[in-house]
């Protein structure tokens, strides 16, 4: 572009400004800007103005004054603390389990049957297109009456309903690795299957778990037609069942929820950034 | 690169020392991918401590023979013996066989001395001394100084040289380079060419080298195996192979050759006026033959009455390469550079063999 302009000065021509390249680029830049600033502030109206009008609802008084005490009456709302627990316990479990059963599988997957990933694209979109009441009338016909009762059927569920996010993260993280190369140089070096993944393999798919982890997290804590008809507690179903109590407690409980997930969220991607930085740092 | 730096010995139980190479044996090994033979009765022998290049084109099924070797494929038919033992039921992880991989092979969440320390630790060696045997491997290989450095922060070439830094950690009985250069670009690649084998030289390990670079070949292996269809063509020391080639496919990808028709008298051949001996084996019925030439098995000589023309000529530094066109041959012949400038294009010239034997083959048809 220097040259350029040093050619125009050269020949002594008078080029229109709408041609100089500096003014054309500085001019699509701030357009580009523009745009970015207009649809950044459009997303940002869509999702902030639900979300403070509920807070607004759940925090003010009947004389429009903000207060922190509806916060207080959460605690002291019946069974919250079970349904978070429920919830807490469903959620860690289902993390656990798709994993475990998820990572070896994609990598294997990956390594010896690439192929077959379409068909597991197909497969794992299932859950997603099959409604959750048909899931769940299914599942209870076919499941021994001791698993029936426990509330760990539920998180068996969930690992199916979030087997299509936790798929595409996997597929996402294995894709960008050369894994080959990598599980024969570890193989070369004397390291056995179990090493290979725990020690070279799941590190370089952090972001891709931590993802997936994130997602299932969301999936558990929002989840509520399998819970309700399973007839368990958890988060969602104790804001649908109390609201007699106090409209405000159960939005300012969804709110929480939502507001505890995201800050969830956002922990793990800074930790994951400041991991990242770290190994990146000479 | 510090050649003078003392490597801690591993403390494996392994009781071979850090210095021994291993023989190496493959024995008629076969080896199918649906319908396509890679390997088709591939036989090897390799001495120890000795270097040994598989050259050929794509295709030929030199990767497949290293991987059979390094335990990443298993063959349908044959033997994979390693210091007298079969190995081909013994997975990867248990054979002591460090590799080096055509594309970065660096575990990326680790810096270059855990990366080297990854197979130390593996054979639970205590923290200091894999400290100290990394750090002075990664010596060895001229990177003292990046030794916390993470792979994305190395150039290709620094990342190629942590993972022989790597492979040798271990003490391996067979040190695989599968074509672990073919990704860097020429200087890098001449000047890691150069540290390979003096490292292997210093280090005495038996060494597999693949690759389709001949020049590579030639300038580091002991031996190189020519490979074609799952074969080996020839199996010679780098001067043999180029001077004696003993196949026409041989002659063709080793160097360049020039083919021209010839008549044959008992075990000679007439070329170009001059009666010269067929080497190796005297074809029998065949009526017509072609003898192959290297472009320094003939002399060029300007004769205004010359039968030959010179048709192409390139500067290749300190010698010229002319291509002249000779009774519907194209021959090829060197002369050097700076008595080059007679030769214009165009210039009538003589052809003269200055070869004491010649490798002939069964003539092209024409087509």
């Amino acid at each position: 572009m220097a040259s350029l302009e040093l050619g125009y000065a050269l020949e002594g021509e008078d080029f229109p400004e709408v041609y100089s390249p500096r003014k054309w680029s500085r001019s699509w830049v701030r357009r580009v800007h523009w745009g970015r600033g207009t649809a950044l502030f459009l997303a940002a109206v869509y999702f902030i103005v639900p979300f403070y009008a509920a807070m607004q609802f759940s925090l003010q008084d009947i004389n429009h004054h903000f207060s922190l005490q509806p916060l207080t009456q959460i605690a002291q709302a019946p069974g919250f603390f079970a349904a978070l627990w429920l919830s807490t316990q469903l959620a860690i479990a289902t993390m656990a389990i798709v994993l475990v059963l998820m990572v070896p599988t994609m990598i294997y997957v990956h390594l010896r049957l690439p192929r077959f990933r379409r068909v597991m694209e197909v497969i794992t979109i299932l859950p997603i297109v099959i409604p959750p009441i048909v899931l769940i009338v299914g599942v209870d016909g076919v499941t021994p009456l001791w698993l029936k009762s426990s509330q760990w059927l539920l998180a068996l569920i969930y690992v199916v309903l979030a087997m299509p996010y936790v798929y595409r993260s996997l597929d996402a993280g294995l894709g960008a690795l050369d894994l080959k190369t990598l599980v024969e140089a570890a193989r070369s070096l004397g390291s056995g299957w179990i090493s290979i993944i725990w020690r070279v393999l799941v590190p370089n798919l952090r972001s891709a778990l931590l993802s997936a982890s994130v997602l299932t997290l969301a999936l558990v804590f929002g989840e509520f037609t399998i819970a309700s008809l399973d007839g368990w507690t958890t988060i969602p179903v104790w804001i649908y069942l109390t609201p007699s109590i106090n409209p405000r407690i159960n939005t300012l409980v969804a709110m929480m929820a939502l507001l505890v997930t995201a800050l969830v969220l956002m922990l793990i991607v800074s930790f994951d950034r400041s991991k990242s930085h770290n190994s990146r740092r000479s | 690169m510090s050649m003078v730096t003392q490597i801690p010995p591993s403390t494996t139980s392994d009781a071979v020392p850090a210095n021994a190479g291993a023989p190496v044996v493959l024995d008629n090994l076969t080896r199918r991918f649906g319908t396509t033979k890679a390997l088709d009765g591939f036989s090897l022998r390799i001495e120890p401590g000795e270097f040994v290049a598989l050259l050929g084109p794509s295709g030929c099924g030199k990767t497949t023979a290293l991987r059979v070797l390094a335990g990443f494929e298993r063959p349908d038919i044959g033997k994979v013996m390693v210091d007298g033992r079969d190995i081909v039921h013994i997975p990867a992880q248990k054979r002591d066989m460090g590799m080096v991989f055509q594309s970065y092979s660096l575990f990326p969440n680790m810096s270059a001395r855990d990366n080297v320390a990854f197979g130390l630790q593996l054979r639970h060696q205590r923290s200091a001394s894999r400290r100290a045997r990394s750090e002075a491997l990664l010596e060895l290989v001229g990177l003292a100084e990046h030794t916390t450095k993470y792979p994305h922060q190395l150039s290709g070439g620094q990342q190629q040289r942590v993972a022989l830094a790597r492979a040798l950690a271990i003490e391996p009985r067979v040190l695989l380079l599968d074509e672990p250069l073919s990704a860097l670009d020429a200087k890098v690649r001449a000047e890691l060419r150069d540290q390979i084998r003096a490292l292997q030289q210093r280090l005495m390990i038996t060494t597999v080298f693949v690759t389709h670079d001949q020049e590579e070949a030639l300038s580091m292996a002991d031996r190189v195996c020519v490979m074609s269809r799952g074969r080996a063509e020839q199996i010679a020391t780098p001067a043999e192979l180029y001077s004696k080639p003993s196949t026409e496919f041989v002659a063709q990808f080793v160097g360049v050759s020039s083919r021209v028709s010839v008549v044959r008298t008992g075990d000679h051949v007439a070329l170009f006026g001059r009666d010269v001996k067929i080497r190796g084996e005297v074809p029998t019925g065949v009526e017509s033959l072609d003898a192959l030439l290297r472009p320094e098995d003939v002399d060029v000589i300007v004769a205004p009455t010359g039968l030959g023309i010179v048709t192409h000529k390139s500067f290749l530094g300190a010698t010229t390469r002319l291509e002249v066109g000779i009774g519907g041959a194209k021959v090829k012949a060197d002369v050097l550079s700076s008595a080059a400038d007679v030769f214009e294009l165009g210039t009538r010239v003589d052809v003269v063999a200055n070869a004491r034997d010649v490798l002939v083959t069964e003539a092209r048809p024409t087509t």
